[in-house]
């Protein structure tokens, strides 16, 4: 039977708990809108981007660059990205869980693996899996640098070879509530679809489109990899947002029954007293 | 081509973090890679690579510089759209961490050989550092 000592103290600790929660979410919260200005800020690049590929495509009677490459797929490279670390839900479960099945189905071929995130690079490190590469702590401060480094290394395997295609598994921010696992292939690059219809500008070309098309195509690399970086971090900060206004949610709701269940040892104390005060003077009475 | 030459030229900088200008211009001038390209208002559609090196824009009076480095500009008649890999303000620019740069890379650069591939990145570097203390320069003279 718990005491009144034990109950209070309790509820001091579940209190300091809930502080800590409550200064998380706040926390999390404020870099979410950082992040997710960092997606807003990224876009107008992107966007222009993809317009300068599409109408190089147009211009382009046969597209060749090692990146559209295609060959048999006998070795495949996975990348990983988590988070650096947990508190923020289902999010790297999710994510290792669907990294693990893809493993699983691609028995037959040579699969290797390049972790993004703390989570993922201790949670592969305990199996027997090949391990390309593994980038640690890039989320605290999250630059396009980062993913040109990361970009410029599935290139490079890639390119000489060491593996045949390149998919990323990574968590889509879709909103506040919900984050998806999303699994895409990054390399060899889908070949550049011309936009629809007759196209409008006749742009003179400083350099032979094959030239830019060269230069133009590990950007874009680049840029998917960077775009998915900040996806996955506006991810994780919303699931540990999630998560820790629940866990702020339920620390009130277990204060409030501890709380009550305080008050009635306390009243049920009292009774007794008094029932003891009472039947003690009754007994002298007669 | 419209029949009216537009006015201004609507220019955009943009990074992969952050947009670094978007302003109605007089005029541009671009680092091009083979050489320098003068954008006035209704400019023919161009596309081009650019190379590390300021780029120079004028709003009326002011000249306002960028420092520019790798990338590309689509100019049409009435817009001029860089997209930069990395982009800065010459009022932003650390003259100091630029100048060091220089110096270590130069020294750097002294002591080893011509093939290494560490060299083809110092160069880069250096590139960077000096086209920054250009696009500073300017932006004090």
């Amino acid at each position: 039977m718990a005491t009144l000592r034990d109950i209070r103290r309790r509820i001091v600790s579940v209190r300091n708990t809930r502080q800590i929660t409550r200064a998380m979410k706040v926390v999390a919260a404020s870099r979410l809108r950082r992040s997710q200005e960092s997606i807003f800020n990224a876009r107008p690049y992107a966007n222009q981007m993809m317009v300068l590929l599409e109408s190089l495509a147009g211009r382009l009677e046969q597209q060749q660059h090692p990146l559209l490459a295609r060959r048999p797929e006998k070795k495949i490279l996975l990348v990983v990205v988590t988070a650096d670390r947990g508190l923020c839900g289902a999010f790297n479960a999710n994510l290792l869980r669907t990294a693990q099945n893809y493993i699983r189905e691609h028995r037959q071929r040579e699969v290797s693996l390049i972790t993004v995130g703390r989570k993922g690079r201790d949670f592969f490190r305990k199996r027997p899996v090949t391990m390309a590469a593994e980038y640690v702590n890039i989320f605290r401060q999250l630059e396009f640098a980062h993913a040109k480094e990361l970009a410029d290394k599935i290139i490079e395997l890639y390119t000489s070879e060491k593996v045949d295609a390149v998919d990323f598994v990574y968590n889509e921010f879709k909103s506040m509530m919900s984050q998806n696992v999303k699994l895409e292939r990054y390399l060899p690059i889908e070949p550049l679809v011309p936009p629809e219809g007759e196209y409008l500008t006749d742009y003179i070309y400083e350099q032979a489109p094959a030239q830019i098309l060269k230069t133009l195509l590990p950007r874009y690399v680049e840029i998917e990899v960077f775009r998915s970086l900040l996806e996955s971090q506006a991810a994780e900060l919303a699931a540990r947002m999630t998560a820790m206004e629940a866990a702020t949610n339920n620390a009130d709701e277990l204060i409030e029954s501890l709380r009550l269940k305080l008050n009635r040892l306390r009243q049920a104390g009292i009774t007794k007293e008094i029932i003891e005060v009472v039947s003690g003077a009754q007994a002298l009475e007669y | 081509m419209a029949d009216i030459l537009p006015a201004y030229i609507h220019l955009e900088i943009v990074t992969p973090d952050h947009k670094i200008a978007e302003e109605e211009v007089d005029e541009v001038s671009i680092p091009g890679r083979e050489g320098y390209l003068g954008v006035l208002p209704g400019h023919a559609p161009l596309i081009t690579e650019l190379q590390t090196g300021p780029l120079e824009y004028r709003q009326n009076d002011s000249r306002h510089y960028v420092a520019v480095h790798w990338g590309f500009a689509e100019v049409l008649p009435d817009r001029v759209i860089v997209l930069a890999e990395i982009a800065e303000r010459g009022e932003d620019i650390d003259v100091e961490r630029a100048e060091n740069k220089r110096k270590r890379v130069e020294e750097y650069l002294k002591s080893h050989p011509e093939s290494d591939p560490e060299t083809v990145k110092a160069r880069d570097d250096l590139r960077r550092a000096i086209c920054r203390l250009e696009t500073a320069r300017q932006v004090r003279a």
